[in-house]
């Protein structure tokens, strides 16, 4: 199975070949690196840009302004946050305009913890990224999310940052892209870059197929529960509403939960903006609790927002308060373990916070 | 004026153009001096008309380019006008306007920005005066943020050289605007050994920056220095005179096209009615460089007196009509807020997902 690295790469291939992407670029983007995660190895159009967001963001607006679709990264999401205003003017460009020119550009950018990054290689950006009107903001938790939504992001003719979780981008997935060798090793041996010298490495790309897209704006169900027929309805039912690494966190506590009978459904947002309130709304009817977790800091999390809406117009569905499970409100994430781990959710804490919950009656 | 600024606008140097000038025989062929001398006035008499409109109460907020008509006009009767890659892209920032009447851009336009009119087809009422955007002209959305179309440029310029094309990008700012990060970023993604790109790059210096006089804000002896540090040719040029400005500009694009490869211009010039309306939009006595290209016209014998006094007439017409006009024009709605958040109208509003 592809990692989610390899995922965006092939995506971004096909891109290039047939969805007309002109540039991928940024900081160690070209060779020889091919990106610090290796996301951008063996492709046609990419180069390496100074080191200087603004410049990358500023030249992502130009190359769109100009109708041309390019891939534009920042290397790590903590240093995006020069680019804000920037930002703000590519999410205002079509309104501002009157509708006269719109910006066909994606901005990818790791976020997240869980690769004992420090204080600057471990913040996140999703609350940030959903204050930024006129963009889409994804942020894939699976390779095969990741290849789908990223050919939905190049297509797409507005502005679309695809937040990419760091500490998933060397995770195998559980599905094959449709169209991937079978034997991850043979996957490897056609598109991974050699140790040492590359200058005469070429990818051999494997035959993809190229119409699949994972929507920007849907969700999905990751663990699904049917209170008529599982045995969890004879206890307490929740609802997981998560995306990222940590929607890997709320299966698996949704798992240790079933085994002691209890149901819950976890849901994989995907999309941030636009967002599947469908999808949401449906399955906390059905369960009468939800908790939001995502990793980003809790006070104006994004997580916040949805609970809003919960509490607005799921109120009288509602068997126990709405809650948000986020990153502590404190200024970083620590190098040390018991600093990381303290600062974003685990699953340890989602499944206390998950049993308290599920303990509540109205 | 300031002794500082008399002393800097001293160093532009005698140009060709000033040589020219100073010969018997004109500079520029008789029709191109009418030509710009009429684009000079009509821009200038906009300019007073959208600060009339503001005085008079029927406008929020007023900012513009009144006194950067000698170089502007120049500018947009050079700019290979259309759309596309094979076409110059404009960068402008929000005292371009001699440049988009230079192009052909009706008065009325201007004064549907000011009044935020729905008929405003750049911003749909939406924007401050100057804010224009003409897409089948490759001038892009002017921003309010002094900055930001140095970096923003530089992609339009990077999409011309990965494509070969004819065309040439060409953004313009301020002298304050020059200390932000954005300005540093155009001059560094533009002169990359091999990766050079066809861009002019201006800094319009009126000494000022709002209130801040230029030596509040800068140490270096002149902006174009900065440009030299990247290898990049420059100038420094008299942006009060529509004739040197003609010339330099014809060579910074000649440059440019033969080249592909950066050209950077500082132009001297004046700002005759402050920074916006905020500082009260009231004339200031600066150097005028209508008053001082008619003189030098009339001297020429190419026009006579009263020639200047007509055109202003004529254009103050055409411009009060135009406002009378859009006095009647509808405003935008209040739904229109949700219009183009997303490109073909996508629903944005979260209460609808």
């Amino acid at each position: 199975m592809a990692n989610m690295a390899q995922a965006i790469r092939m995506a971004l291939h096909i891109g290039e070949e047939h969805l007309g992407v002109k540039d991928i670029f940024g900081q160690d983007v070209g060779a020889p690196l091919g990106g610090v995660f290796t996301a951008t190895q063996g492709l046609k159009t990419t180069w390496n840009a100074p080191l200087d967001e603004r410049g990358i963001i500023g030249c992502a607006i130009g190359i769109a302004l100009a109708g041309d679709v390019c891939v534009a990264e920042v290397q790590f999401c903590d240093y995006i946050f020069n680019t804000i205003d920037l930002l703000k003017i590519a999410g205002n460009t079509h309104w501002v305009s009157n509708g006269n020119y719109n910006l066909p550009m994606v901005v990818m950018t790791p976020t997240g913890a869980g690769i004992h990054g420090s204080i600057y290689h471990s913040h996140s950006f999703d609350a940030w990224a959903t204050r930024l009107t006129g963009w889409k903001i994804v942020m894939p938790s699976t390779p095969i999310d990741a290849f789908g939504l990223m050919l939905s992001a190049i297509e797409d003719p507005n502005p679309v940052l695809f937040l990419k979780p760091k500490a998933l981008l060397r995770v195998r997935g559980e599905e094959l892209l449709p169209g991937e060798p079978a034997d991850e090793r043979e996957l490897k041996a056609m598109i991974d870059a050699p140790i040492g010298d590359r200058a005469k490495w070429r990818p051999r790309w494997p035959k993809l197929d190229e119409s699949f897209r994972v929507p920007i704006g849907k969700a999905k169900i990751t663990r699904a529960v049917d209170l008529g027929s599982d045995a969890g309805s004879k206890h307490a039912s929740a609802t997981l509403v998560s995306y990222g690494r940590t929607v890997h966190f709320c299966n698996r506590a949704a798992d240790e939960l079933l085994a002691e009978g209890f149901a819950v459904e976890v849901i994989d947002l995907r999309s941030l903006y636009p967002y599947d309130w469908q999808t949401v709304r449906e399955s906390v009817i059905k369960t009468g609790r939800v908790m939001f977790v995502n990793e980003d800091t809790e006070v104006t999390n994004f997580g916040e927002h949805l609970a809003y809406r919960t509490a607005n117009e799921l109120l009288y569905h509602l068997l126990a308060r709405p809650r948000v499970l986020a990153g502590k409100n404190v200024p970083g994430v620590g190098l040390h373990p018991n600093l990381e781990e303290a600062s974003v959710p685990q699953q340890s804490e989602i499944v206390r916070e998950l049993r308290e919950m599920l303990a509540e009656v109205p | 004026m300031s002794g500082s600024k008399k002393k800097l606008q001293n160093r532009t140097g005698t140009s060709r153009a000033a040589v020219k000038k100073s010969a018997s025989a004109l500079p520029l062929p008789k029709d191109l001096l009418l030509k710009m001398l009429d684009l000079m006035v009509k821009s200038r008499v906009l300019e007073e008309r959208l600060i009339k409109i503001y005085k008079a109460g029927e406008a929020y907020f007023w900012i513009g380019g009144p006194g950067e008509e000698a170089f502007g006009v120049p500018l947009g009767l050079l700019v290979n006008k259309g759309r596309g890659h094979d076409h110059d892209y404009l960068h402008l920032h929000y005292r371009g306007s001699p440049t988009l009447v230079a192009m052909g851009m009706p008065i009325i336009d201007s004064i549907r920005i000011m009044m935020n009119r729905a008929t405003d087809t750049s911003t749909g009422g939406r924007n401050f005066s100057n804010h224009f955007c003409y897409p089948e002209w490759n001038v892009v959305p002017v921003s309010s943020p002094i900055e930001v179309q140095y970096s923003q440029a530089i992609g339009t310029a990077w999409a011309q050289h990965r494509e070969r094309s004819k065309g040439i990008t060409i953004v313009t700012g301020g002298d304050a605007g020059t200390a932000e990060g954005d300005f540093a970023s155009c001059l560094v993604w533009s002169s990359r050994k091999g990766h050079e790109l066809p861009i002019l790059i201006t800094v319009q210096n009126n000494f000022w920056g709002i209130s801040t006089a230029y030596e509040g804000q800068h140490g270096e002896t002149s902006i174009a220095d900065r440009a030299r540090a990247f290898n990049i040719e420059s100038a420094v040029i008299n942006g009060n005179d529509p004739v040197e400005c003609y010339f330099r500009l014809q060579e910074a694009f000649a440059y440019i096209r033969k080249n592909r490869k950066p050209y950077f211009i500082e132009a001297r010039l004046s700002r005759l009615y402050g920074h916006s309306s905020a500082s009260g939009a009231n004339r200031i006595d600066e150097f005028d460089c209508i008053k001082s290209f008619s003189e030098y016209l009339k001297k020429s014998g190419v026009i006579r007196d009263g020639d200047v006094e007509s055109l202003f007439a004529r254009y103050e017409s055409e411009a009060r009509e135009a406002q009378e006009s859009v006095r009647h024009e509808p405003a935008p709605e209040a739904s229109d807020i949700w219009k183009h958040v997303y490109a073909n109208n996508e629903n944005a509003d979260w209460r609808k997902f």
